[in-house]
């Protein structure tokens, strides 16, 4: 294993600290009142102070002082916290993102600290001072030769840990030292509390060290011990010099919550852990780990099917007890693992806030971003992917979906724009949605941008639905100007890339007027999910369980190969089907009762003629190599329990490959018709 | 036998700084990320002294060395607390809940190796 | 099963794996080689390129499995005794990647003198010339040392379209 570097560590972890202050400020912007968040956001500023400064990040460590000095009266609840001193922190937090980073410094952060001095120092109402940091040493240097030391330490000290054995070590390594025992205050036995100190002792210790340094020795117990340093030799003129410190133990404090503030502001008790706090308590791991545990467990499934099938063929009862017995534990085995990918989709959530607060004051547009299902919960590869699209689609809403103020009021709107982002798990795939109560998608300018741009004839009969599919399509931008927010129609033509390679469908819905909604359906995870295997010809294949609605018998009606009409009637609906035999070239027999499974792709349903149904599995999901990039029909391979491979079935994509297949398919009778 | 050390920070990299130092030293080192988790280690193995941070979700420094003074097997196991604050109030109250020493934030690796030296020996 | 671990004598020699192929001899640079196996149970992928039409499970791992035999426009057998499946690693347009490529027998593992290596004649050969990177010698035979990377390449094989007609009419 190797040794991670501390330093990439710290880097890490403000990164996650910063996000931590950014959401507080961001919330504190909504919630000036809110204690608890200002405290988080202290916390976050004042672990990147003592981190940074351990792990050579100076520059971090003085800056972030400076803030955490400047922001302290917000934190005594002497400054009120407006949009102002949310925007200026919000810049000192970026500011200390680029320090972090340690690249592209541009500007010192000196103008920001200003800033913010300047806004707490008018929000205050009480100007405080920041108190110097330590108190100097006050006593002056004594060089005696020798000291006469004596001491008895609190008699809480041994049980809390202070050994005396290891102060008197410290002596001797200072000077030749006489240490004696002083037993006057040892109670009779019968009286003794075993884990109290009563011993004193007497040190004569010759050292050319200054009175400090003995001092030094006790720093830790000073406080409530009884401590005489008298100089001996030549310390004639001054007598007793000596420093007793008796002061009580601070015990009043006991029973009361931990004071951190002075102003004594305890509005309500600290909840035990917050949002953040949740995030912080986590465990990291490399995420190479979690993969590598991932592997292993498709394994272990996959070595599992093996043995089931050997029991499920044997006779004996002990053998497939003790399969069924591992069946149950990898597949919780396999359940945790997934559980410790998932992520909730909050933490991608979180910056999408900050982009808006920040479109919304360059665009000039009010904007009330609103998120819900924060908790709902992703493979953190989906999520890790997501985040780039999301920011494009929310930059879109923003900039093109919601009009100005201006433009708001006269159609009489509130001026001030919604959008929400939203997501919800529904079965095996969550939605996210993004909408906005915009002017709604311009179908006209869409296809005016579309016929210039070549992409559709012009006059061509297009349904709004089609319309809207354009905006996907690679060059092709409706927004009237160009700002510096929205580029050049680069981007929607990649973020359909994008959510595609998770396996998943981007929709939108749009109307005039009242605004747009872009919905992505993504699978829950990426890595294993529960199959339907199915045989076609000789070929094995997985269907996701999660598309699959039911199974039923080919009706003997529907046998024979007939090509003109592939049409099953379930309960009164009429559902197309596909016969995978020929889609995927079959050349053996076809089974004499073919099943067909009725999935859904998208919004439709269609059917797939198998040739039988073998039954359900876990299905540890192996990407296909690039290889085989061009096939869609697959989404990739699982291996099962008999070794062999098995190729996993993409629903949408197949369904296309079938439409395409029966087109020419269609040509080609009518060529033979002419 | 090399002495155990438990050192309980939320920041990782402190941990990491704290561990790399001490077991260089030859102690060994074990970490928990916050009071409560801390004190389930402390309590559950012997352990030589212990490192916390005071600033902590789920169980803060103070309360964790609170807790862990109640447990039996605290009783002579010096706690060592780690502090931004140069405010005596702190180390009173730090002292007072069963802290036997305390170290300054930021600091030095030779800064940690002496204080840990001090309060359990090498 | 075998594995090598590719390390080329010193001396301007190249160590190959030679593998037959219909009559002739392929040598494959020995540092490509990861393993050599015995037939495995072949998946076969409808509708993909004839060159890569199958997967095959290589220690929990699908790897692409690739007929060179469809590249050099011969002739494919049923697999018998002699045949094996060589697992190589290749460099797939900048990645590495595990392939597996069918042998209907492999021969051994021998150094090529690079002075014996002669570029692939544009005439005389009814192969495509960009597939071989040149033609070496083993004692009196002539060996064929293929360019992997061309013909795993996007230009080479797995490219080829897969005529869709084709299978309509069929």
């Amino acid at each position: 294993m190797t040794t991670p570097d501390p330093a990439e560590t710290f880097r890490q972890e403000a990164r996650e600290l910063l996000e931590l202050l950014e959401q507080a400020l961001l919330d504190l912007d909504q919630t000036p009142q809110d204690r608890d968040l200002v405290d988080s956001a202290f916390r976050a500023l004042h672990t990147l102070k003592g981190s940074g400064a351990m792990f050579g990040f100076d520059e971090v460590a003085e800056f972030v002082h400076e803030f955490e000095t400047a922001f302290d009266q917000v934190r005594k609840g002497t400054a009120r916290i407006g949009s102002g001193l949310v925007a200026i922190a919000l810049e000192a937090k970026d500011h200390i993102a680029q320090l972090v980073a340690g690249r592209g410094v541009k500007a010192d952060g000196e103008p920001i600290l200003q800033t913010l001095r300047r806004i707490v120092a008018a929000g205050s109402t009480a100007q405080a001072a920041t108190t110097p940091q330590g108190a100097p040493a006050d006593t002056a240097a004594s060089t005696a030769a020798a000291w006469k030391i004596r001491f008895w330490l609190p008699s809480d000290a041994l049980a809390f840990g202070t050994k005396p054995l290891l102060l008197l070590d410290e002596f001797r390594e200072m000077g030749p030292c006489r240490v004696t025992a002083l037993a006057e205050r040892v109670p009779p036995l019968d009286e003794i509390d075993v884990e109290a100190a009563y011993l004193g002792w007497e040190v004569v210790l010759e050292t050319d060290k200054p009175r400090e340094a003995i001092e030094d020795v006790f720093v830790f117990v000073r406080d409530g011990m009884e401590l005489a340093i008298e100089p001996l030799a030549t310390a004639a003129e001054t007598p007793a010099a000596a420093v007793t410190v008796a002061a009580p133990a601070v015990r009043a404090a006991e029973d009361t919550p931990e004071s951190q503030d002075g102003a004594g502001l305890r509005a309500k008790t600290e909840k035990p852990s917050g949002a953040g706090d949740k995030a912080n308590s986590s465990l990291r791991v490399p995420a190479e780990r979690l993969d590598e545990l991932m592997d292993r467990v498709g394994e272990l499934v996959i070595a599992q099917a093996r043995l089931s099938q050997i029991a499920a063929a044997s006779a004996d009862s002990t053998l497939k007890t003790v399969a069924e017995e591992i069946e149950r534990l990898a597949s919780g085995l396999r359940d945790t693992t997934m559980g410790i990918r998932m992520v909730p989709i909050g933490t991608l959530f979180g910056r999408f806030r900050r982009l808006v607060h920040d479109l919304s004051s360059e665009l000039g547009k009010e904007v009330e971003f609103a998120t819900t299902g924060e908790e709902t919960e992703l493979d953190k590869t989906v999520i890790e992917r997501l985040a780039d699209p999301l920011v494009h689609i929310i930059r879109n809403a923003v900039d093109h979906g919601l009009e100005s103020p201006q433009r708001r009021g006269a159609a009489g709107k509130s001026g001030r724009g919604r959008v929400r982002l939203a997501a919800i798990q529904t079965g095996a795939e969550v939605a996210i949605t993004i909408s906005d109560d915009g002017a709604g998608l311009d179908v006209e300018r869409i296809r005016a941008k579309a016929e210039e741009a070549g992409l559709i004839p012009a006059d061509a009969k297009l349904a709004d639905q089609e319309l809207y599919q354009l905006i996907f399509h690679p060059g092709l931008s409706t927004a009237k100007e160009i700002t510096s927010v929205s580029g050049r129609g680069v981007g929607m033509d990649v973020v359909k890339r994008t959510i595609e390679a998770l396996r998943g469908v981007i929709e939108v819905s749009s109307r005039p007027g009242e605004g747009t909604t872009v919905t992505l359906r993504l699978p829950l995870t990426l890595a294993i999910i529960d199959g339907m295997l199915v045989r076609v010809d000789g070929g094995r294949y997985t269907i996701p369980l999660s598309v699959v609605e039911e199974c039923v018998e080919l009706p003997r009606s529907e046998m024979a190969a007939t090509q003109g009409r592939n049409f099953l009637n379930i309960r009164g609906a009429l559902i197309p089907y596909l016969r995978l035999r020929e889609l995927f070239g079959a050349t053996g027999p076809a089974d004499a009762h073919p099943k067909v499974v009725i999935v859904s792709a998208g919004e439709k349903r269609v059917g797939l003629v198998v040739d039988q149904i073998i039954g359900n599995n876990q299905t540890v999901i192996k990407s296909l190599s690039k290889l085989h990039a061009d096939i869609g029909t697959f989404s990739g391979a699982t291996i099962l329990g008999d070794g062999t491979v098995a190729l996993i079935l993409d629903v949408n994509h197949l369904v296309a490959f079938g439409q395409q297949f029966e087109n020419r398919l269609r040509t080609q009778q009518m060529g033979r018709a002419a | 036998m090399s002495k155990t050390i438990l050192t309980i920070d939320d920041s990782a990299s402190v941990r990491q700084m704290v561990a790399l130092t001490l077991s260089a030293a030859g102690y060994s080192v074990i970490e928990a990320g916050d009071g409560a988790e801390g004190y389930a280690k402390a309590t559950s193995r012997p352990v030589h002294a212990v490192l916390t941070d005071l600033n902590m979700p789920v169980m803060n420094g103070l309360d964790f060395i609170r807790k862990y003074r109640t447990h039996p097997s605290s009783t002579g196991v010096p706690i060592v607390f780690l502090t931004t604050e140069s405010d005596e109030k702190m180390k009173g109250e730090a002292r007072a809940a069963g802290a036997t020493g305390w170290i300054v934030k930021p600091f030095k690796q030779d800064q940690l190796l002496a204080v840990i030296k001090k309060v359990v020996g090498s | 099963m075998k594995t090598f671990n590719g390390t080329s004598a010193a001396g301007s020699a190249v160590r190959a794996l030679t593998v037959g192929l219909q009559d002739e001899v392929f040598a494959i640079q020995a540092e490509s080689v990861r393993e050599i196996l015995d037939v495995v149970p072949i998946t076969k992928v409808p509708n993909a390129n004839p060159f890569v039409g199958g997967l095959i499970n290589v220690r929990g791992r699908v790897v692409p499995l690739a007929d060179l035999r469809v590249m050099f426009g011969m002739e494919r057998r049923a697999a018998n005794a002699d045949t094996r499946i060589v697992v190589l690693e290749i460099d797939l347009d900048g990645e590495p990647t595990i392939a597996a490529i069918l042998a209907d027998k492999v021969h051994d593992v021998t150094d090529i003198e690079t002075s014996s290596i002669e570029e692939a004649p544009k005439v005389g050969m009814r192969w495509r010339s960009e597939y071989v990177r040149g033609i070496g010698k083993r004692g009196e035979d002539f060996v064929i040392i293929p360019d992997m990377g061309r013909i795993f390449g996007a230009e080479g094989g797995r490219n080829a379209p897969v005529d869709l007609e084709e299978r309509v009419d069929s």
